[in-house]
């Protein structure tokens, strides 16, 4: 299984830097738009993007508002994000999209409204008339929208070919989870009849609950989580957060510390460059 | 012999679904009166969805399908309902095109009614969204006014909103707009209040009181031409506007387009009243009756 963590490291790696850009920038005040970093919790998009990969699916992909790594997650080209996030034309939505709203028809991913928890209706409408295999990435908070709920419930009457994965970094905004409700999303799926799991972020356990998924049936997949910066923006709410990303990285050892190099490399030159061009 | 608006859109419907192999969304649709009989008896092989009774998810839902390219009916079974339903068509399915450059078109039918109904499904609820970008909205009455509507869908990419009355379902006849020349008064009735116009038109046309009718229907994007704004500046007592929805809703929106482009300064209207409706005949809100509106013109008259 080396070989799968080193792919997850290696798209995990190229959010994590594009994302420390992007904080660099928002300090510098270049970048004054809100902006909801991946940065901790790209694990999850990255580990199920490999996944996906190695079973040759390319789903259609309804992140919501923190999406940098679903879309590089989801090999979405960097350079359009880049210019995404400096507001032109040629960037991945049109200029449109900034941070929130990522928009891709390359990579099947469709772009978010700015409501927590719409993209979980849109997907399965989508899903049930396209029948195409879908993914929708929910955080623990938009799970307790009563539309999300109530399209979680469908999806096991309808028995569509779609994924609920959700990003439980246990915070919305600030307020905990245990401050919000006592239930887990997991096992509210299971009382809806949906095969589900609660894991953490090693890619391990995130690929052990879903290499037999086919996206012929719904799941849904908790994973634990732990978001790094602020919940917009650039800043810190909380000390020694756990990292998946340095963790791999140091138990992968050298082969991972090159991946990283040469796309912190890559990506930083691209972000000069058009910057400069800019 | 003309058709029916109800076998109208029911012809309509399954010539939609067979041809795109499109969806018809909806809560309670194969339940008892198939919407009034406005549907054809199909079910979801043939692309008939059921939605649950998650009013907010299913606008979602159809969002979905739209985003799919289906070209999907919705049919809102109380425009009451729309305040849930409508979230997700008016922020995502509405915006689509200019923030992804992906179509999202949807025909949304929903269908308005009053009495008994009480104080949340009943009467026209459009105002509530109509300020928003890249909708559009009709309220056809007549089969033929639906025809158009349907057509103008299909060669569009964006969503529709039309308005429906059940009254209107049994409706055979063509409502055109009636202009005399030199007008006592102009009316121009919205929704289920244009059966009403009618019927004040003939009661007044026996009075040699001459009242124009200028039904509005086609009511976002909202164009009257200058023909049209000549002859409201023509009305002796001014214009009376009515519909199945408060003052304060679509009618004070259409008038102030009106009076910004032709500075009429006496328009009335006349549409629910002011008040909560209960859900007893005693106290409901309806909107207009042909007398009424025929008691508030000999009102305008003599007060002019």
């Amino acid at each position: 299984m080396k070989s799968f963590r080193l792919n997850v490291l290696n798209r995990a790696s190229i959010s994590r830097i594009f994302d420390e850009r992007v904080y660099d920038l928002i300090e510098k005040k270049i970048i004054k738009f809100p902006v909801y970093l991946s940065a901790g919790q790209e694990y999850v998009a990255c580990t199920i993007a490999e996944i996906c990969n190695m079973k040759r699916i390319k789903p259609m992909l309804f992140g919501q508002h923190r999406g940098h790594s679903i879309y590089l997650g989801f090999s979405g080209n960097v350079k359009d994000l880049i210019n995404e996030m400096l507001g032109k034309k040629n960037g991945c939505t049109y200029g449109m999209g900034g941070s929130l709203s990522i928009h891709s028809e390359k990579i099947n991913m469709f772009g978010h409204d700015g409501f927590m928890g719409s993209n979980a209706p849109i997907a399965v409408g989508a899903c049930l008339a396209s029948k195409k295999p879908t993914i929708v990435f929910l955080g623990d908070a938009a799970v307790e929208e009563d539309y999300v709920l109530s399209s979680i419930s469908w999806i096991a009457k309808k028995q569509l070919p779609i994924l609920f994965v959700i990003e439980d970094n246990n915070f919305a905004v600030l307020t905990s989870k245990d401050e919000r409700r006592d239930w887990k999303i997991n096992n509210v799926a299971k009382s809806f009849n949906i095969e589900s799991a609660d894991v953490n972020d090693n890619p391990l356990n995130i690929y052990k609950s879903l290499k037999n998924y086919k996206f012929k049936k719904p799941f849904l997949i908790n994973v634990r989580t732990n978001r790094l910066y602020w919940h917009s923006g650039a800043g810190k709410d909380r000390k020694n957060v756990f990292d998946r990303l340095e963790d791999e990285k140091r138990k992968l050892g050298r082969k991972a510390l090159e991946i990283y190099l040469k796309n912190n490399l890559k990506i930083n030159n691209l972000w000069k460059k058009l910057l400069e061009i800019q | 012999m003309e058709k029916t608006l109800r076998d109208t859109i029911k012809e309509i419907t399954k010539k939609h679904l067979k041809k795109f192999k499109s969806m018809v969304f909806g809560q309670n649709l194969t339940g008892v009166g198939w919407v009034d009989n406005t549907l054809p008896k199909l079910y979801e092989k043939d692309g008939i969805i059921e939605l649950p009774m998650a009013d907010v998810a299913d606008g979602g839902i159809v969002t979905g399908a739209g985003l799919m390219g289906k070209r999907p009916f919705y049919i809102i079974r109380y425009q009451g309902y729309n305040w849930f339903n409508m979230i997700f068509i008016v922020n995502y399915a509405c915006k689509t095109k200019e923030i992804w450059k992906k179509p999202c078109p949807i025909f949304i039918r929903g269908i308005a009614l009053e009495g008994n109904i009480g104080p949340v499904s009943g009467s026209s609820q459009i105002s509530i969204f109509y300020k928003m970008p890249n909708i559009k909205i009709f309220s056809p009455m007549s089969s033929n006014e639906y025809k158009f509507v349907y057509k103008k869908f299909l060669n569009s990419d964006d969503v529709f909103y039309v308005s429906e009355h059940r009254k209107s379902f049994s409706n055979k006849l063509n409502l055109k707009n009636s202009l005399p020349k030199n007008p006592d008064i102009v009316l121009m009735p919205i929704s289920v209040t244009r059966f009403e116009a009618e019927e004040v038109k003939n009661y007044f046309d026996k009075k040699k009181i001459k009242v124009g009718i200028m039904h509005l229907w086609k009511l976002k994007p909202f164009n009257l031409s200058n023909k049209d704004y000549k002859y409201l500046k023509k009305s002796k007592y001014g214009v009376l506007m009515t519909d199945n929805d408060f003052k304060d809703g679509l009618m004070s929106i259409l008038a102030s387009k009106i009076q910004t482009r032709s500075r009429i300064s006496k328009f009335f209207f006349m549409g629910l009243k002011d008040k909560t409706a209960g859900h007893h005949t005693n106290v409901d809100n309806i909107p207009p009756t042909a007398s009424e509106i025929i008691s508030k013109i000999n009102q305008i008259i003599k007060n002019n």
